[in-house]
C-alpha cells in the first residue's frame, strides 16, 4: 500500500539530491540550471501528490503555472548563457566577477 | 501492482537524479534529466494527473531539454577544468544537505502516522477526464492567473530573442524609413545639354 508519505519521501530525496548537485557542480552554470529544474520537479511532485490525496484539483492548476514559469526561466537563462559565452568564451561561475560583488 | 510500479519508477527516478549531479559530461547530465522527467511522468500518471504527465513529457522533454542539449553542444565547455575544485566545497555542502535531510526527515518520517490519515480517494472511473476537470478549474477560477502566465511566456520570448539577436557589421539590409522618406531631388538630376546635330 503506497501512502502519502512514500510519495513525499521520494520528492524530498529528489530535492535533497538537487541541492547536493548545486554544491557539487559549483563551476558549471548549465549544470546549476539543470539542478534547478530537478528541484522544481520535486516541488511539482509534492503538489501533485497532495492534490491527489486531498482530492483538490487546485494543486494541479498550480503545477501548470509552475511549468509555465520554469519554461520561461530556462529559456531566458539559456539565452543569457549564450550571450555570456560569446563575450567571455567560458561559462565558469568564478569568472563572473566583473561587478565586484 | 501499484507498489511495484511505484518502487520501480521511483528507484529509476532517484538513479537518474544521481546521474544528473555526478555525470562528468554535461550531455550525460542532460540525458539523465530527460530520464528523470519521463519516469516522473509515469509516477504522475499513477497519481491520476494524466494531463500534467503528458504536458511534462511534451514541454520538458520535447522543448526545454532540447534547448538545454542545443546549448550544451553549442558551447564547447572545457569539462576537465570545470571539474577542478569538485571537493573544495564538499564539507559545506554535506553539512547543508544533512541539515535539510534533518528538517525534511522530521516532517516526513517522524510524523508519518499523522500524515497517513490522508487516505487516497478511490480511483476515478475509466471515463473520468482529468483534462476536463483541470480545464474547468483553469478557465473559471484561475482565468486571470492563466492570462498572466501567457504574458510571462510572451515576455520570455521577447527577452530571449532580444538577448541573443546580434547585428553583424556590414550586413546589407533595407532601411525602409529612408526609402520612404526619399525625395525627387535626392535621386534625379536634370541636366540641360545641347542635343547633337547630325552634320
Amino acid at each position: 500500500m503506497i501512502t502519502v508519505s512514500h510519495y513525499l519521501t521520494l520528492s524530498s530525496v529528489l530535492f535533497i539530491l538537487s541541492i547536493a548537485g548545486i554544491f557539487l557542480n559549483r563551476k558549471n552554470v548549465i549544470l546549476l540550471l539543470m539542478c534547478i529544474e530537478l528541484m522544481l520537479l520535486a516541488v511539482n511532485f509534492n503538489f501533485i501528490t497532495l492534490s491527489r490525496f486531498l482530492g483538490d484539483a487546485a494543486g494541479q492548476v498550480f503545477v501548470f503555472f509552475i511549468l509555465t514559469v520554469a519554461a520561461a526561466e530556462s529559456a531566458i537563462g539559456l539565452a543569457i548563457l549564450v550571450v555570456l559565452f560569446r563575450s567571455r568564451k567560458n561559462i565558469e561561475v568564478e569568472s563572473l566577477d566583473s561587478m565586484k560583488g | 501492482m501499484e507498489a511495484l510500479i511505484f518502487y520501480f519508477f521511483g528507484s529509476v527516478l532517484l538513479l537518474a537524479g544521481i546521474g544528473v549531479i555526478i555525470a562528468r559530461n554535461p550531455v550525460h547530465s542532460a540525458m539523465s534529466l530527460v530520464l528523470a522527467f519521463v519516469t516522473s511522468a509515469f509516477l504522475w500518471m499513477l497519481l491520476e494527473a494524466e494531463f500534467l504527465a503528458i504536458v511534462l513529457v511534451l514541454v520538458y522533454v520535447g522543448a526545454v531539454m532540447v534547448l538545454f542539449l542545443f546549448v550544451v553542444m553549442m558551447l564547447d565547455v572545457n569539462v576537465e577544468r570545470n571539474r577542478a575544485g569538485f571537493t573544495r566545497y564538499a564539507p559545506l555542502g554535506i553539512g547543508l544537505v544533512m541539515l535539510i535531510v534533518g528538517m525534511l526527515g522530521y516532517v516526513v518520517w517522524a510524523r508519518t502516522q499523522e500524515m497517513n490519515f490522508l487516505q487516497a480517494p478511490p480511483r476515478a472511473a475509466a471515463d473520468f477526464s482529468n483534462t476536463e476537470a483541470l480545464g474547468s478549474q483553469l478557465y473559471t477560477v484561475y482565468v486571470y492567473p492563466f492570462e498572466l502566465a501567457a504574458v510571462i511566456l510572451l515576455v520570455a520570448i521577447v527577452a530571449a530573442i532580444s538577448l541573443t539577436m546580434r547585428r553583424r557589421p556590414g550586413l546589407k539590409v533595407q532601411d525602409v524609413a529612408r526609402q520612404v522618406a526619399v525625395r525627387r531631388e535626392d535621386r534625379v538630376r536634370i541636366v540641360s545639354m545641347e542635343s547633337d546635330k547630325e552634320s
